[in-house]
C-alpha cells in the first residue's frame, strides 16, 4: 500500500510530483476495474488538483494533506459528482453540495480520485449489496472485501489511493479494514460531521479514516474531525491533532480490557490465534490485561438491528421520486409513483431492513422493540463507562471470522448480521475504535484487531494503536 | 330540526388544533428565507428539498416564540423536550416525515379565558384549557387543481410551526369561534404569528363530538378540516354538530373520521380514508439534540412578555371607565389600543367623558378607515393628538357634532382640527346676545309655526331649533339656542 506520508516525504525530496502520483493512481485503476472498487473516477478533477497542488509545493506553501489521494465511499457529497450509495434509486443523483469531511479535505489540499463502491445505503458486511456488483478482496478476489465500506478499503489496498473515508454504522469501516489488511478508525460518536453523509443509522453513523497505516488515518481524522455547525449532534470540540501525538512513549503500565474466552467461543480459530498474539505483543509494551465481560453481548446484534432499521426505515424515506434520482415509469397517480420507484429502486437488503424499521417502530409494537433497545443501548453505554474507569483500552477482534469468499454467506443474512458481533457495541455505546491488521489467517486473507477507547478520547487511541503497529511489524 | 336537540337533549363537545406559522425570518431548520408569495420553489435549500445527506439545525428564535406563546396561555414550560419524526408519504412532504414533537412538547398544561357576555363587560367568562403546544415543520404545498399534473411548492416546506392543541372545554360554534379569537389575538400581542387565515399562516381543524346531556362519556368524534376563516370555522361545527345529531337522533352511529368542510354546498364531507388510521410511527429524532430551556431564559422571555389583549381590555375599563363593549373593540388589535392609549394621553383634560369621546371617534371614523385603506392603526398618518383635539373641542363646546364631522375628512387630509375650525370660522357661537338676535328674528318671520306650538304643537321645536342653526351656519351652541327659544315660546 501506498502511505501518503512516504509520498509527501519523496514530494519534499523532489523525488516525485503529484500530477505523477495522480496518473499512477489512475492507470492502476483502469487496470484493476475488475476489483469494481470505484463508482465513479474523478480524471479531471484529481489532474486539476494534482495540478494545484504541484504549484503549491513548488511556492513553498502546501497544506497539511496536499497531494493525498482520496476515494470516499460512494454515500458522502460530493458537489457535481454523482453520489448513488450503491443503490439503484440514487443512480442519477448528483449532489449540489459538498459534505463537511470533502470541504475539508479539499481546504487541507487533498485529491479526490474517486468515489467507492458500497453495500447500498451501507447495509452490509460483505459489499455484495451494491446495485453495482460485488467488490473483490486484492489480496484475493474470490474473496468479499468486507462491508459496508468495501470499496474504499479495497481501493486502500488495491492501491487504487493513499486512503479513504467510509462510513461506520455497525463496524463498515473497521470490518473492511481488516479484511484488506488496512487500518480503519471509527471515531466517538459526534466526532466527525455527519453533514453530507447519506444518513442510514443517524444515531450511529461516523465517517472515519481508510488507510495503509496508523499514521495516515491520523492525519486524515486529524483534517475531518471537529464541531461544525451544520450538524447538530457533531461535539462542541476544536479539531484534535492526534499526528502530534502518536509518538509520544507510552506509560511504563497500562490497562488493556479484553473479552473472557467463553464470549470468543463462537471466533474462527485463526482469529483467535491472532488476537491472542496481540495480546502478547501488548504485554511486552506494558499492558496488564483485565478481563471485561460484556453483560449485554447476547443483545448487542438484536439491539443493533432495532435502532439501525428504525432510522433506516426513517431515512430512506425520502427516496419517493419526486425531487431527484430515479423515478419509475408510472400512471399520473402518486401513490403508485412513489410504490414503484421503491419497489424497482431499493435492492433486497435495504428492504429488508426498510420492513424491520417499519415493524418495530409501529404502534403496539414500538415498546415491545424500540424503548426496550433503547433501554438496552443506555446500559451498553454504562458499560463502556464503566470499564474505562480502570481500563486504557478494550481490545478485542474486528471480526469473528477470516474473509470469506464471495456468494459463501450471502443466502443468509441472520449469519451475515451476526459476525457484526465486536463491531456494533462501539457503535451503540458511541465510543471510538480502531482496527489494525494482525496477521494472515490460513487462507492466506488478512486478520484486523480492534481497539476501543473512551469517548473523545482519540488521542489515546491513536497513540497506542501506532504503537502496537509498529510492535506488529 | 336537530339543531333544536342542541342544548335540550344533546351537548356538543369540542376541541381545537390551531397551526400558527411563526413569523421568523428563516425557516426552523435551514437559513431559507419564509417570505410569502415569492414564485414557487425559490425559497428552498438542500435541506428543505430533502436531499441526502442534509441535517437539520434548530433556528433558535421558534423554541422562544414558542415558549412565549406558552406563558401567554399560562402554560407550564418543559425544561427539555425532545423532537420526534413523524412519518407519512406525500409528495410535498420532502423528508417522507415531518420533524414535530410527539411525547414531550415544549409546553403543556395551560388554558385562555374566553368571554362570552353579549356585552362585552367581563361578566360572562370561560376557561378553555390548552393541552399542549408542540413546535413542528410546515410541508410544502400540492397544485392538484391543474390538468396537467400534480404540481410541488416547497417554499412552504419547514416553515416553523407551532401546534396549539385545547381540552375538548368548548360547547358550541360561538365558543371556538371567541376561544379561535382570543388564540389569534394572542399571537398578534406577541408578534409572533401574523394570523392570516385566508394565506394559511393560521390554520384550524376541530374535533366534534355530541353527548346526551349529562352523559360523562365523549361520543365518537369526527375531526373537521378545511376552514379558513372564522366565519367558516362556526358554520362548519354547527353544520356538524347538527350532522350527528342527527345520525344519532335517526337511530344511526357516528363514525370516526376525518372531515373537510365544503364551503360551496355549505356542508362537511368526508376527506380520503387513506389519511385515517395513519401508523405515523414517532420516534425520536437522532438528528437533533433535546431542546434545553434553562431557568434564566424562561425567566427573561417572561420578562419580556407584553400586556396581552385582556389584560389591557381590563385595564381600559378600569382606567378609561369605558364600557367593556369599547374596550373589547379597542383592544382586539394592539396598535389600535395603542393609538387610542396615545390619542388619550394627548386630551386637555382627562375626563371619562372625553376618553369615550376618543373611543367613538376611533370605533367609528377612523376604523371606517383602517378598513377602507385595509391598514393598521400604526400606519394611520392622521395623528392620535388630532383625535384628542377633536374630543376637547367637541366636550368644551367649542364645537358641535355636526361641525366636527363636516370638518373630519380635512383633519384626515392632515390639518390639526383646531387650524380647521379657525381658518373657516366654524367656531361654535356661544355668545347670548348674538343668538338672541337671530332667535328673534325667527320668531317674527315665523308667526304661523309660533302660534301652532303655542296652541299644542311642541314638536315643532326641532324646526325653530333647526332654522336657528341653519342661519348661523350650524355655529350656534344647539343648548343655548333651545333654552332661548323656550324661553320666548313657553313664557
Amino acid at each position: 500500500m501506498k502511505s501518503y506520508i512516504s509520498f509527501r516525504n519523496d514530494l519534499e525530496a523532489k523525488k516525485t510530483t503529484c500530477a505523477e502520483a495522480v496518473e499512477t493512481f489512475l492507470a492502476t485503476i483502469a487496470a484493476k476495474q475488475d476489483l469494481n472498487c470505484l463508482l465513479s473516477v474523478n480524471a479531471a478533477g484529481a489532474r486539476a488538483q494534482a495540478a494545484e497542488a504541484d504549484a503549491r509545493f513548488s511556492a513553498g506553501n502546501p497544506r497539511p494533506l496536499e497531494g493525498m489521494v482520496i476515494a470516499l465511499k460512494d454515500n458522502i457529497n460530493t458537489k457535481g459528482i454523482r453520489t448513488s450509495c450503491g443503490s439503484k434509486i440514487l443512480e442519477t443523483y448528483v449532489p449540489i453540495y459538498d459534505a463537511t469531511v470533502v470541504e475539508r479535505l479539499k481546504n487541507a489540499g487533498a485529491i479526490i480520485i474517486g468515489k467507492a463502491n458500497m453495500d447500498e445505503f451501507a447495509m452490509g458486511s460483505s459489499n455484495e449489496n451494491s446495485a453495482y456488483g460485488a467488490v473483490k478482496n486484492p489480496v484475493n478476489p474470490e474473496y468479499v472485501p468486507g462491508g459496508s465500506s468495501g470499496g474504499a478499503a479495497a481501493s486502500v489496498a488495491a492501491e487504487l489511493c493513499h486512503a479513504a473515508l467510509g462510513s461506520d454504522t455497525g463496524g463498515s469501516v473497521r470490518l473492511p479494514a481488516s479484511f484488506c489488511g488496512a487500518v480503519g478508525l471509527k471515531p466517538t460518536y459526534g466526532r466527525v460531521s455527519r453533514y453530507g453523509l447519506v444518513a442510514y443509522g443517524s444515531s450511529l453513523d461516523q465517517i472515519g479514516p481508510l488507510a495503509p497505516t496508523v499514521a495516515d488515518a491520523a492525519l486524515l481524522f486529524d483534517t475531518i474531525n471537529g464541531n461544525d455547525e451544520r450538524d447538530a449532534t457533531s461535539c462542541p470540540f476544536t479539531p484534535l491533532n492526534t499526528t502530534s501525538q502518536l509518538n509520544a512513549p507510552l506509560p511504563a503500565t497500562f490497562t488493556v480490557a479484553v473479552l473472557p474466552d467463553e464470549q470468543l467461543r463462537g471466533c474462527d480459530d485463526d482469529v483467535l490465534l491472532a488476537y491472542r498474539k496481540v495480546l502478547g505483543t501488548l504485554r511486552g509494551m506494558g499492558a496488564e490485561i483485565v478481563t471485561h465481560e460484556m453483560k449485554y453481548i447476547g443483545a448487542l446484534i438484536p439491539t443493533y438491528y432495532i435502532i439501525a432499521t428504525a432510522e433506516a426505515s426513517s431515512n430512506l424515506s425520502r427516496y419517493d421520486g419526486v425531487r431527484y434520482g430515479f423515478r419509475a415509469d408510472v400512471t399520473n397517480d402518486e401513490d403508485d409513483m412513489v410504490i414503484k420507484t421503491r419497489s424497482q429502486g431499493f435492492g433486497a437488503e435495504v428492504k429488508r431492513r426498510i420492513m424491520l424499521g417499519t415493524y418495530v417502530l409501529s404502534s403496539g409494537y414500538y415498546d415491545a422493540y424500540y424503548t426496550k433497545a433503547l433501554k438496552v443501548r443506555r446500559l451498553i453505554y454504562n458499560d463502556y463507562k464503566q470499564m474505562f474507569k480502570t481500563a486504557d483500552l478494550f481490545a478485542l477482534p474486528s471480526y469473528p471470522t477470516p474473509p470469506f469468499k464471495i456468494g459463501e454467506k450471502s443466502s443468509d443474512p441472520l449469519a451475515m448480521y451476526l459476525g457484526d458481533i465486536f463491531t456494533v457495541s462501539a457503535n451503540l455505546g458511541g465510543v471510538p475504535g480502531i482496527s489494525i491488521p494482525a496477521g494472515t489467517a490460513s487462507n492466506g486473507l488478512p486478520i484486523g484487531i480492534q481497539l476501543q477507547a473512551n469517548h473523545f478520547d482519540e488521542m489515546h487511541l491513536m497513540q497506542y494503536a501506532h504503537h502496537l503497529e509498529k510492535a506488529l511489524t | 330540526m336537530a339543531s333544536e336537540l342542541l342544548g335540550t337533549k344533546y351537548e356538543a363537545v369540542i376541541g381545537l388544533e390551531v397551526h400558527a406559522q411563526l413569523l421568523t425570518k428563516s425557516k426552523i431548520f435551514c437559513g431559507d428565507s419564509t417570505e410569502f408569495g415569492l414564485p414557487p420553489n425559490t425559497n428552498i435549500s438542500p435541506l428543505s428539498l430533502g436531499h441526502p445527506g442534509t441535517l437539520p439545525v434548530l433556528n433558535k428564535e421558534v423554541v422562544e416564540y414558542s415558549i412565549c406563546m406558552g406563558l401567554a396561555t399560562n402554560c407550564s414550560i418543559r425544561p427539555i423536550s425532545l423532537f420526534a419524526r413523524k412519518h407519512y408519504f406525500y409528495p410535498d412532504l420532502p423528508k417522507g416525515y415531518q420533524i414535530s414533537q410527539f411525547d414531550e412538547p415544549i409546553c403543556y398544561d395551560g388554558y385562555v379565558e374566553i368571554e362570552l357576555d353579549t356585552k362585552g363587560d367581563g361578566s360572562k367568562t370561560q376557561r378553555i384549557g390548552i393541552t399542549r403546544i408542540h413546535i413542528e415543520e410546515d410541508a410544502g404545498k400540492s397544485i392538484h387543481d391543474l390538468d396537467i399534473d400534480t404540481l410541488v411548492d416547497l417554499n412552504r416546506a419547514g416553515v416553523a410551526l407551532i401546534e396549539i392543541v385545547s381540552e375538548p372545554d368548548i360547547r358550541t360554534a360561538q365558543e371556538a369561534v371567541a376561544y379561535l379569537t382570543q388564540i389569534r389575538q394572542t399571537l398578534l400581542y406577541l408578534g409572533i404569528c401574523d394570523g392570516n387565515m385566508e394565506e394559511g399562516s393560521f390554520r384550524c381543524d376541530a374535533n366534534v363530538s355530541i353527548r346526551p346531556i349529562g352523559q360523562k362519556e365523549f361520543g365518537t368524534k369526527a375531526e373537521v378540516k378545511n376552514m379558513n376563516s372564522f366565519r367558516n370555522v362556526e358554520k362548519a361545527i354547527e353544520h356538524e354538530i347538527e350532522r350527528q345529531i342527527g345520525i344519532v337522533e335517526s337511530g344511526g352511529a357516528v363514525v370516526q373520521e376525518t372531515r373537510g368542510w365544503d364551503a360551496g354546498s355549505q356542508t362537511t364531507k368526508p376527506q380520503r380514508s387513506k389519511e385515517q388510521a395513519h401508523d405515523y410511527r414517532y420516534f425520536p429524532e437522532p438528528d437533533l439534540p433535546p431542546i434545553r430551556v434553562p431557568q434564566v431564559w424562561l425567566d427573561e422571555i417572561r420578562s419580556r412578555l407584553p400586556e396581552l389583549g385582556l389584560q389591557r381590555k381590563r385595564r381600559f375599563v378600569r382606567d378609561f371607565g369605558l364600557p367593556g363593549y369599547d374596550a373589547g373593540i379597542l383592544t382586539q388589535e394592539q396598535s389600535l389600543a395603542q393609538y387610542f392609549e396615545d390619542a388619550s394621553a394627548a386630551l386637555s383634560e382627562k375626563t371619562t367623558d372625553r376618553y369615550k369621546l376618543v373611543s367613538n371617534w376611533i370605533m367609528t371614523d377612523v376604523m371606517r378607515i383602517l378598513s377602507e385603506k385595509k391598514i393598521t392603526a400604526n400606519e394611520l398618518t392622521l395623528p392620535p393628538a388630532y383625535i384628542a383635539e377633536m374630543a376637547d373641542l367637541l366636550a368644551s363646546e367649542m364645537i358641535s357634532s355636526k361641525i366636527a364631522k363636516e370638518i373630519f375628512p380635512e383633519v384626515l387630509e392632515g390639518k390639526s382640527p383646531k387650524k380647521v375650525v379657525e381658518e373657516r370660522g366654524l367656531m361654535q357661537v356661544s355668545d347670548n346676545s348674538f343668538i338672541i338676535e337671530i332667535v328673534e328674528a325667527l320668531l317674527s318671520e315665523n308667526p304661523d309655526e309660533v302660534g301652532r306650538y303655542r296652541e299644542g304643537k311642541k314638536s315643532l321645536m326641532g324646526f325653530f331649533v333647526g332654522q336657528a342653526l341653519k342661519n348661523t351656519q350650524g355655529k350656534a351652541n344647539p343648548k343655548i339656542v333651545t333654552k332661548l327659544l323656550q324661553e320666548r315660546l313657553d313664557a
